[in-house]
């Protein structure tokens, strides 16, 4: 249930992110999902892959901070109030979320979200709980 | 530990009747110099002072300055105040750039040289019965005759080694049972480690402390040294322009060190101005040599950042003591009226178990000297939420904040993204059109 997400420093430098997206495809790692946190100095990319051990070497070896964080990711119907029912099974259990972003999706019938947590195995019971359905890690590695 | 002096009647001496020594020594001194070295002459001339405008060390603040350069440009004999015969010895510094700076001495002034040294050693409780290993290199150099003739004077035994040939230092040492060592802190450290990997246990061995000088060093230095040598280890500091090794010593209080005041007279000034500066304060540390003959220089900037304190001390010493230095004055920075040294950056990250890769960034916005730090992001410091990463720089801005007295943006930057050598130039950024 877990899922490894690549969280990488990338200073706002011109041509760092493709410096990043260069030596992934090099590495023939596929991008799954991305997001970037931003502030005025840097961003913090992460990433969703195919691969993420390999991924994290390959970054590493070319001298980036980078590190594995654990996160989840859920499927929700792609209908109105789909993402609210598991944030607010999440909050009812008082589990705050750090950040959460969308999912690449090849079909359109179910919204793919990656979520964040302070706490996964807590969260992980909530929303089995709570009937929201949890991706395996295969799943997602293998779209 | 029990406390040893060697001239406590100076070491110990109350502040009164050692200001009315200064001031008669400063008296005799500034008289010699005008009579007798052409350079400050005129120098005195130019700043309209007659010798006997000098009447206490309360007039030291009007006495021009002297510097390194002055010393180059009369190289090198220019501003000696002695006729030839009366000189016993010549040192002198290699200069990286230029000349040398030759130093002359007098019998005297070997004397005088030779009693800062003795009052560090019995300051670090070296006895008559104790032996003296100098490990520091004889030569031009000043360290080695420095320690040399202090042991002499201090009545201990001399085991004149010199640098070098390591495992031979540690063969004596044991063999010859050397109870204070005097080197360089890194070579302290360098033959504390050679032990070691002899296998020779310190516990073998009679050292029982080391004076340690000629070079920077940390009290994490200190602590390695200490432990390596199981030895109490004492800061000397000293330069040849002022006499050598001894112009003042770390007592067992370990928390400053203990100026020869009454052979020199220390001021810290504000680099710019020239102004003085009060106890506590950073700035320049200038030596005037109220106590030599051959060399009397006049008001002499040291280009070492430092700082004094005239308060009584545990160890019952009354003279002034000196804050280790903190830097060269050639490295600082004038941020909204406020002096800023790397050292004080590389103190803050290295407190926090950071590697001193940064550079400093000067700016000025809306008339306003702004500063930003650039630090290494590390595996430590990073994480995937910016709350985190944030929280990391604010920790490092206050602290920073703390003892630079004024506010630093800190910017982490990429890992390796910062040049790692030595040179001002790559620390420094300042792009302020002044
Ligand atoms: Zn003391």
């Amino acid at each position: 249930m877990i899922i490894k997400q690549l969280s990488i420093f990338v200073e706002n430098k011109e041509g760092r992110l493709s410096e990043i997206t260069q030596t992934l495809a090099d590495n023939n790692v596929d991008i799954r999902a991305l997001s970037i946190a931003d502030t005025t100095d840097y961003g913090i990319l992460r990433l969703i892959v195919n691969n993420p051990d390999a991924a994290l070497s390959a970054l590493k070896s070319e001298g980036m901070t980078v590190s594995l964080t654990d996160v989840i990711a859920i499927a929700v119907p792609d209908t109105p109030g789909g993402l609210n029912k598991a944030v607010k099974v999440l909050s009812e259990k008082n589990i705050s979320i750090e950040y959460m972003y969308a999912f690449l999706n090849p079909r359109k019938d179910t919204a793919f979200v990656i979520m964040r947590v302070e706490d996964n195995e807590r969260a992980i019971k909530a929303l089995t709980d709570g009937g929201i359905r949890l991706m395996h890690n295969d799943e997602i590695y293998s779209l | 530990m029990e406390n040893h002096y060697f001239q406590p009647e100076v070491e110990c001496a109350d502040r009164e009747s050692l200001r009315a020594l200064q001031s008669q020594r400063l008296r005799e001194m500034i008289k010699r110099c005008y009579e007798k070295v052409p350079f400050y002459r005129k120098k005195l001339d130019e700043a309209g002072i007659k010798p006997e405008d000098i009447k206490s060390v309360d007039d030291i603040k009007r006495l021009p300055f002297t510097t390194k350069n002055d010393l180059r440009d009369n190289y090198p004999y220019g501003l000696f105040a002695v006729p030839r015969e009366e000189l016993i010895r010549i040192h002198a510094s290699s200069g990286t750039t230029g000349n040398p700076t030759v130093v002359g001495y007098t019998r005297h002034d070997v004397d005088v040289w030779a009693d800062g040294a003795a009052r560090a050693l019995a300051a670090a409780g070296c006895t008559t019965s104790d032996f003296v290993h100098v490990s520091y290199g004889y030569g031009l150099f000043t360290g080695g005759l420095g320690l040399h003739y202090g042991a002499e004077k201090l009545g201990a035994a001399v085991i004149p080694v010199s640098s070098g040939n390591t495992q031979r230092q540690v063969q004596i040492l044991k063999d010859f049972g050397s109870n204070f060592l005097c080197c360089t802190p890194s070579y302290a450290a360098y033959i504390g480690e050679t032990c070691r990997d002899m296998g020779v246990d310190t516990k073998e061995i009679a050292l029982r402390g080391g004076i340690f000088g000629a070079e920077a060093w940390s009290e994490g230095m200190r602590e390695n040294i200490e432990k390596l040598l199981n030895i109490n280890a004492y800061d000397i500091y000293g330069l040849s322009e002022i006499a050598g090794p001894g112009v003042s010593y770390e007592c067992p209080e370990k928390n400053g060190l203990h100026v020869c005041e009454d052979y020199f007279y220390p001021e810290i000034i504000n680099p710019e101005t020239g102004e003085v500066l009060p106890d506590g304060e950073y700035g320049e540390l200038v030596f005037t040599c109220i106590g030599k003959e051959a060399l009397p220089l006049i008001r002499y900037r040291t280009r070492d950042i430092c700082a004094l304190n005239h308060e009584k001390c545990a160890c019952g010493r009354t003279l002034v003591r000196m804050a280790k230095p903190r830097g060269r004055t050639d490295d600082m920075l004038v941020i909204r009226g406020v002096n800023v040294f790397p050292s004080q950056i590389e103190f803050v990250l290295t407190g926090m178990g950071l590697e001193p890769n940064y550079v400093l960034v000067v700016d000025r916005a809306h008339n306003l000297d702004t500063l930003e730090v650039k630090v290494e992001m590390t595996p430590e410091m990073f994480s995937d939420s910016v709350k985190n990463i944030e929280a990391v720089e604010r920790r490092m801005a206050a602290k920073l904040h703390t003892v630079l007295n004024i506010s630093a943006k800190v910017t982490l930057v990429e890992p390796k993204s910062i040049a790692r050598s030595e040179g001002k130039a790559q620390r420094i950024i300042d792009n302020r059109k002044i």
